[in-house]
C-alpha cells in the first residue's frame, strides 16, 4: 500500500464531479435569489402592465426607436411579452446575473478558504476551473431560459398565442416568431460570453467575490459608455459591447445577420482571450488565500 | 462597497518594478491606437475655386484634383440637382476625386453665386454653359485630352444635373460617358402625366427656384444664402421670363398650351437621344413620383436605338425615397465607378448590360430604416417584365364624385416633404376620401407575385360633362386589411368624349406606374379609381362620374438572381474563428496529454516507505521576500513531528508547498517516494489543515464534510465519515450552519475534514488554535493514536509546550532555516546546562571555572547559565556553597528551550508570516 501513487479510489478525472459543483452552487442563497428573480421579473412586469393603467399617451412619435415600440406591443401576445422581458433585461440585469455566476465562483471559494482544500484533494487546477466554468455557464443559461420561459408562459396565458408583432416590421407568424425568440436568446447568450470571460478572469485574480462581479459589470458599463462616443470612430467596433443590440436584427424581415456574426466573433474572441488568461494564470499561480 | 474596492484593488495587479514597464507599454499602445483612430486623415484630393465664364454668365465652380495623381487624369463634370449648388455634390466629388478623377463642380446659372437666370437645362443656356466648362477642362494641364480642345470627360449628375448630362451628351460629342440619375425624359410627360398637371411637384420647384435659396434636390445645402442677390421679380424669382410664363400658364389652367409644351420639350432629353453617342449608365429610383421609372425607360430605349451602350439600374429611392438604404447606394457607387473606370480610364472589362434592381425586403429593427435585397437579371427587361401574372378584379360600376376645386382631395404622396422612406413605402400617407373613389378587389393570391414593371388594366368611365380626370392606384392589401400604395405612385388620366351612361362607355387601357414589389400569398390586390389627388390639379367643377374596371389586371413579373450579401462573409469568418479556437483547444489537450505521459512518475526507492521527506526546500516570493531559506526534514511512519518556530519562521510556507498550493523555488518534497508537485495525485494520501479552516458558510458542518468528500470523487465508504465526526466531537451542532460556529468548532471540524479517509500523512497547522484545555488534551490523544498503523502526523506550532506534549519528534525553524531537530525526548531531555541564581555572581563564576565547566554566561543581576560539561549538579552546588556563595535556585535547562530561546532571543519579531 505504501507505494501507491494515490489513495485508493482517487482519480484526477473523477475529482470535483460536475453534479457536486452544481449542488454546491445550488445551495447558495445568491444562486437561488438570482434564479428566483428571473422567474419573478416577468410576473412583476405583468403586474405593472395590468395595474399600471393605460399610460399609452407618452408616445413620442418617431423618436422612440425600436424599444418603445416593443413596450407598446408587449401586451399583444406571449411572444411579444417575452421579447419585452428580454429587451429590458439584456442591457443590465442579465449582465449582472452572468457576472455573478462567473465572477463569484472561484473568488468565493478563495475567500472562504475552501479553495486550498479543493486543490489539496488534489483537484487538478485546470479541472477545477473547467468544472466551475461549465457549471457557471449552465446556471447563466438556466437564468436566461427561466426568464424567457416564464415570460413566454405568463405572457401567453394572459395575452394569448399570437404572431410576434412590431410597429416597424410585418408580423411574424408564431412558429417562426418562437424561432426568432430562441435566436435572440442564443445571440444574447453569445454576447454575454464577454461578461462571463471578464468576470471569470477577475474571479481567478482576486479573492473578493464582490470585486470580481463588480469589476466585470463596471468594465462592461465603461465599454458601453465608450461606445457612445462617436469621436472614437473605428475603435468602437472593437469594444466588447459594440454589437450588443444586434439581436434586434432578428426582428426585421428578412433578418439582418451581418452584425450578429460580427458580434458573435467579437464576443467569442474576447471570451476565449479572457478564459485563456484565466486558465494560464490559475494553473501557475501560488494560491495564497 | 469597501469590500468591492478592496476586491478591485486585489484584482488589479500590484505595481512593482517588473510590472511598471509592461503596464507603461500597454498604456502607450492604447493611447497610440486612440490617437491613430481619431487622427485627421489627409485628404486624397485638393480643391480650387474658379469663376468660369459660361455662355453669357459667370459660373461659381470648383475643381477637385486627386492628391496623388501621376500625370494627367480624366475628368468628370458633376452637376447638381435643382435648387442646389456646387456644395450639394461635394461628398460625391470628393469620392470621385479620391478615385483618381479631376472633378469639376459648378453652380448652375440662376442658383447660388452663379449669375444668370434659370432656363431649365435649356440647350441654349445651361447646356452651352456646360460646353464652356468642357472647353475650360480641355485647357487644364491636369486633364487628359482626346484631341486638342477635347477633354477625356464624363458627365454625371442627378435629376436637374442628370438631364443636363443627357442634353450635353446629345449636343456635344466631346462627352465620353454619362451617368444620368433620377432624371426625366420628357418634362411634358413628367409634369403633366396623362394630361393632368402635377401641381404639387411643380409648385414645389417653382417656389424653390423662385427663392433660389435652398436646394432640396440633389442633397440640399445653403448655397446662395450669403450671395449677392440681385433684385428679382417677386413673381418669377430667378426664373427666366419664358420659363416663368410657362409655369404660370400651366398652373393656372392645368393644361399646358403650345408655347409651354414647346418650352418643356426643348428642355427634354427626348429630343436628343438619337444624338447621344456616349455610353450611358441610367440610374432611376423606384420611389419617385416626380420622375418615375418610365422616364429612364424611355431614355434607355431612345439611346440604345442608335447602338450606344446603355445600362440601366434601379434602386429603392428617388425624389420621394432619397438615397435609399446603404446596400443600394453602395451598389450604385460601384456601378458608377465601374462605368467611369472603363469608359474614361480604360480600366476593367466593359461593363455588361445586365440589369440590377432592388426590392424592399422589410424593415430594419436597428434604425427603422429599410432593408432591400439586390437582384440582377441578364438584360434590361423594360417595364413589362419577363413574364406576367393576371389577376381577376371584381366590383360593379360605381359612381364617384369629383370634389369642387379638388378639395377634399385624396393623398398619395407628399412631394418635397422629407419623410422616412419606410413610411413613404408602407403607404402610411395614402388616403382616399369616401364617395370619391371606387374599389375593385381581387381574391387572395395563392402564390406570391414578384412585380417589377408597369401593371396594366382596362377601364370604362362615364361622365355627364363628357370629361373626367381619374387617378388609378394599385394597393397591396394584407390579410389584416391594411392597404399599401407602393411608393405613393398613381396613374392620372384625363379622359374626354365620355358618354353619360357607363353602359355605352368603351374601355381604355391604363398603364399604372412601374413598381418593384413582392405581393405576398394571401394578400389581395385592390385597384382604386379616385377623382381627386392633392398632388394634382383636378377640374374645379363638381361632377359625378361612373367607373368600372375590366376584370383582368396584368402584373408584369421579373425574377432576378439575388446579389450576394457581402455581410454573409462574416459568418464564414465566425466559422473560421470557431475552427481556430477548437483546433487550439485540441492542440492544448494533446500537448497536455503528452506532457502528462512524460512526467516523472518514478518512485524514489529510498523514500518509498517514508511518509515525508523534505530536501533543501527554498521559497522566495516574487517581490524578493525569502520565506524559506533551506529546510530539510523527514517524517517517518508512526511519528508525530512538530514543526516549531515563531511566527514568520516559514512554517506555513513550508506547509503550503506541501499542499501543492505554492511552487517551491528550489528543493524537493517526497511523499512515500513520490515527488510532490502542485496537483500531484500523491496529495490524495495527505490530509491537511493549513491556515485555518475553510468551509462553505451556508452549509452545515456535516454537509460541508460531505461536499468535501464528494469533491474528492472517491467512494463514500472510504471516507470513514463516522470516525471523523466523532473526532470533531460537535454533537448536534454538526447540523448547524458553519457560519454560526465558534472558532474552536470550526477548528475541530477542519481537523475532522483533514482526517476524512484516514490519509497516511496528516499535516496540521496550529491544530489546537482556539481549542480549550480539555479539547487540547483530547486532540493530543487523537493525534498520538492517529500516528499508529504506519501513519504519520506533521504538526506545526509556535508553542513549545504543545510540541513537547504532543510530538514524538520536533523540527525547530527560525527565519526559514532549521535550528534543531530530532526526537522530542532528546531535545526536551536534560541539557548539559543549568540556570543558577546566586548571591555573588563574580565569585560564583570564578568557582565554576575552577570546576572545569565548559562555559559560564551571566544572565540578569543574579543569574548564570552554566554548561556543565559532565560535572554533576550536586558537585556544583557543593562547591558554590563551600565557597560561601548562596545558591537561591538551580534549574536544569532543556535543549529545546535552549534552541528556542536562543532564536527568540535573537529576534522575537517575525519577519512577516507569509
Amino acid at each position: 500500500m505504501s507505494t501507491l501513487e494515490a489513495a485508493s479510489g482517487y482519480k484526477p478525472s473523477r475529482t470535483m464531479p460536475i453534479w457536486a459543483e452544481v449542488r454546491r452552487q445550488a445551495s447558495r442563497r445568491r444562486t437561488q435569489m438570482a434564479l428566483g428573480f428571473m422567474v419573478l421579473l416577468p410576473l412583476i412586469v405583468l403586474a405593472a402592465f395590468e395595474f399600471g393603467g393605460g399610460g399609452g399617451d407618452d408616445d413620442d412619435g418617431n423618436g422612440g426607436g425600436a424599444f418603445s415600440s416593443m413596450a407598446d406591443l408587449a401586451t399583444s401576445g406571449g411572444l411579444n411579452f417575452a421579447l419585452f422581458g428580454l429587451a429590458v433585461s439584456a442591457g443590465f440585469l442579465l449582465v449582472v446575473v452572468v457576472a455573478l455566476f462567473f465572477g463569484d465562483t472561484v473568488a468565493s471559494e478563495a475567500s472562504w478558504g475552501s479553495l486550498r482544500y479543493l486543490l489539496a484533494i488534489p483537484v487538478p487546477r485546470a479541472r477545477l476551473l473547467g468544472v466551475k466554468l461549465i457549471v457557471a455557464a449552465g446556471y447563466s443559461l438556466l437564468a436566461l431560459l427561466l426568464l424567457v420561459g416564464t415570460s413566454l408562459l405568463v405572457g401567453t396565458l394572459r395575452y394569448g398565442w399570437s404572431p410576434m408583432g412590431s410597429t416597424i416590421a410585418a408580423e411574424i407568424p408564431p412558429g417562426e416568431g418562437l424561432l426568432r425568440l430562441l435566436g435572440i436568446c442564443a445571440y444574447l447568450a453569445t454576447t454575454l460570453l464577454v461578461v462571463a470571460g471578464l468576470a471569470f478572469l477577475l474571479s481567478v485574480l482576486t479573492d473578493a467575490a464582490l470585486g470580481a462581479v463588480g469589476g466585470a459589470v463596471l468594465l462592461w458599463i465603461l465599454s458601453s459608455i465608450l461606445d457612445q462616443i462617436d469621436a472614437l470612430g473605428g475603435i468602437r467596433n472593437g469594444l466588447p459591447t459594440h454589437y450588443t443590440d444586434a439581436w434586434m436584427g432578428l426582428l426585421s424581415t428578412p433578418v439582418q445577420t451581418e452584425d450578429l456574426a460580427k458580434g458573435a466573433i467579437s464576443a467569442i474572441v474576447y471570451a476565449t482571450l479572457f478564459w485563456g488568461i484565466a486558465f494560464f494564470r490559475f494553473t501557475r499561480k501560488d494560491v495564497t488565500s | 462597497m469597501p469590500d468591492l474596492i478592496a476586491g478591485l484593488r486585489r484584482a488589479l495587479p500590484r505595481l512593482n518594478r517588473r510590472r511598471v514597464l509592461p503596464a507603461a507599454a500597454v498604456l502607450v499602445v492604447l493611447a497610440a491606437a486612440a490617437v491613430w483612430a481619431v487622427r485627421p486623415t489627409p485628404d486624397a484630393w485638393t480643391t480650387e475655386d474658379f469663376r468660369i465664364a459660361g455662355a453669357d454668365v459667370e459660373l461659381d465652380s470648383r475643381l477637385y484634383l486627386p492628391a496623388d495623381r501621376d500625370g494627367k487624369v480624366p475628368a468628370v463634370l458633376l452637376a447638381h440637382g435643382f435648387g442646389g449648388t456646387k456644395e450639394s455634390v461635394r461628398s460625391d466629388a470628393e469620392s470621385l476625386a479620391g478615385r483618381g478623377y479631376a472633378v469639376l463642380t459648378w453652380t448652375a446659372r440662376g442658383f447660388g453665386r452663379s449669375t444668370g437666370q434659370i432656363h431649365l437645362d435649356s440647350p441654349d443656356h445651361e447646356v452651352k454653359d456646360a460646353q464652356r466648362l468642357l472647353d475650360w477642362l480641355a485647357a487644364r494641364p491636369e486633364v487628359t485630352t482626346d484631341a486638342t480642345g477635347d477633354p477625356k470627360v464624363a458627365a454625371v449628375g442627378g435629376s436637374y444635373g442628370g438631364a443636363l448630362a443627357l442634353l450635353l451628351a446629345g449636343q456635344d460629342p466631346r462627352v465620353d460617358a454619362i451617368v444620368p440619375q433620377i432624371t426625366w425624359n420628357d418634362l411634358n410627360a413628367s409634369l403633366v402625366p396623362g394630361g393632368v398637371f402635377k401641381k404639387a411637384w411643380a409648385g414645389y420647384f417653382f417656389g424653390n427656384g423662385g427663392a433660389s435659396a435652398l436646394g432640396l434636390l440633389g442633397g440640399g445645402g445653403a448655397g446662395g444664402r450669403g450671395g449677392e442677390m440681385p433684385a428679382v421679380d417677386p413673381a418669377c424669382g430667378r426664373f427666366a421670363e419664358d420659363v416663368c410664363k410657362a409655369y404660370l400658364q400651366m398652373a393656372t389652367t392645368g393644361i399646358p398650351d403650345e408655347t409651354t409644351r414647346a418650352l418643356l420639350l426643348k428642355s427634354s432629353p427626348a429630343t436628343v437621344l438619337d444624338k447621344i453617342k456616349a455610353p450611358t449608365l441610367l440610374i432611376q429610383g423606384a420611389v419617385d413620383t416626380l420622375f418615375p421609372l418610365s422616364e429612364a425607360d424611355a431614355n434607355a430605349k431612345g439611346i440604345a436605338a442608335t447602338g450606344t451602350p446603355v445600362r440601366v439600374a434601379w434602386f429603392t429611392g428617388g425624389h420621394d425615397g432619397g438615397a435609399g438604404p446603404t446596400s443600394d447606394s453602395d451598389r450604385l457607387k460601384y456601378l458608377t465607378a465601374q462605368w467611369l473606370d472603363h469608359y474614361l480610364k480604360g480600366e476593367g472589362d466593359a461593363p455588361g448590360d445586365d440589369f440590377t434592381f432592388s426590392r424592399v425586403a422589410g424593415f430594419s429593427a436597428l434604425d427603422r430604416g429599410l432593408v432591400t435585397n439586390g437582384y440582377s437579371t441578364g438584360s434590361y427587361p423594360g417595364l413589362t417584365g419577363t413574364g406576367s401574372t393576371e389577376v381577376t378584379l371584381t366590383g360593379a360600376a360605381q359612381p364617384i364624385a369629383n370634389p369642387p376645386n379638388g378639395n377634399p382631395g385624396a393623398i398619395s404622396s407628399m412631394p418635397g416633404i422629407t419623410s422616412r422612406l419606410s413610411s413613404v413605402l408602407s403607404g402610411g400617407v395614402a388616403l382616399d376620401v369616401p364617395g370619391q373613389h371606387a374599389v375593385f378587389e381581387s381574391a387572395a393570391l395563392t402564390a406570391p407575385v414578384e412585380v417589377a414593371g408597369a401593371p396594366t388594366l382596362r377601364l370604362r368611365a362615364a361622365s355627364p360633362t363628357g370629361e373626367a380626370v381619374l387617378f388609378v392606384k394599385l394597393y397591396d392589401v394584407d390579410a389584416n386589411g391594411s392597404a399599401t400604395l407602393s411608393a405613393g405612385l398613381v396613374a392620372p388620366i384625363r379622359l374626354t368624349g365620355l358618354p353619360a351612361d357607363i353602359a355605352q362607355a368603351s374601355p381604355v387601357s391604363v398603364t399604372l406606374p412601374a413598381i418593384v414589389r413582392q405581393i405576398e400569398a394571401g394578400h389581395t390586390v385592390r385597384v382604386t379609381v379616385a377623382t381627386s389627388d392633392q398632388a394634382f390639379l383636378t377640374p374645379a367643377q363638381p361632377a359625378t362620374y361612373t367607373v368600372a374596371v375590366e376584370p383582368v389586371l396584368t402584373l408584369p413579373t421579373l425574377t432576378g438572381t439575388p446579389i450576394a450579401d457581402p455581410g454573409s462573409l462574416w459568418w464564414f469568418v465566425l466559422a473560421g474563428v470557431l475552427g481556430v479556437i477548437l483546433l487550439g483547444l485540441v492542440a492544448l489537450l494533446v500537448i497536455s496529454r503528452i506532457r502528462h505521459r512524460r512526467r516523472d512518475v518514478a518512485v524514489v526507492e529510498e523514500h518509498a516507505d517514508t511518509p515525508l521527506v523534505v530536501n533543501g526546500l527554498r521559497k522566495a516570493y516574487g517581490d524578493g521576500f525569502v520565506a524559506v531559506q533551506e529546510i530539510d526534514f523527514t517524517v517517518q511512519r508512526g511519528q508525530v513531528v512538530g514543526l516549531l518556530g515563531p511566527n514568520g519562521a516559514g512554517k506555513t510556507t513550508t506547509l503550503r508547498v506541501l499542499m501543492g498550493l505554492t511552487q517551491p523555488t528550489a528543493g524537493e518534497i517526497f511523499v512515500f517516494g513520490h515527488r510532490l508537485v502542485p496537483g500531484a495525485p500523491i496529495l490524495s494520501r495527505v490530509g491537511s489543515l493549513v491556515e485555518g479552516p475553510g468551509f462553505l458558510p451556508h452549509l452545515t458542518g456535516e454537509e460541508n464534510l460531505r461536499a468535501y468528500w464528494q469533491a474528492t470523487g472517491r467512494p463514500w465508504a472510504d471516507a470513514r465519515f463516522e470516525e471523523a465526526l466523532e473526532i470533531a466531537g460537535l454533537g448536534s451542532s454538526v447540523h448547524r450552519k458553519t457560519r454560526k460556529y465558534s472558532h474552536g468548532m470550526r477548528q475541530r471540524l477542519a481537523i475532522a475534514q483533514a482526517m476524512l479517509g484516514l490519509p497516511d500523512l496528516l499535516v496540521l497547522d496550529e491544530p489546537t488554535d482556539g481549542l480549550d484545555p480539555p479539547q487540547i488534551a483530547e486532540m493530543r490523544r487523537v493525534l498520538q493514536r492517529y500516528a499508529t498503523d504506519g501513519r504519520a502526523v506533521l504538526v506545526s506550532s509556535h508553542l513549545l509546550a504543545e510540541v513537547e506534549q504532543t510530538c514524538t519528534h520536533a523540527v525547530v525553524v527560525n527565519k526559514g532555516r532549521i535550528v534543531a531537530s530530532g526526537q522530542v525526548s532528546d531535545i526536551v531531555g536534560d541539557s548539559p546546562s543549568v540556570q543558577l541564581d546566586v548571591s555573588d555572581v563574580p565569585a560564583a563564576t570564578r568557582v565554576l571555572e575552577e570546576l572545569g565547566v565548559r562555559s559560564v554566561k551571566t544572565e540578569g543581576p543574579n543569574g548564570l547559565i552554566v554548561d556543565m560539561n559532565g560535572t554533576a549538579r550536586s558537585e556544583v552546588v557543593a562547591s558554590l556553597v563551600g565557597a560561601g556563595i548562596g545558591v537561591d535556585r538551580l534549574v536544569p535547562r532543556r535543549r529545546l528551550e535552549d534552541a528556542f530561546l536562543s532564536l527568540v532571543g535573537d529576534n522575537s519579531r517575525g519577519s512577516g508570516d507569509r
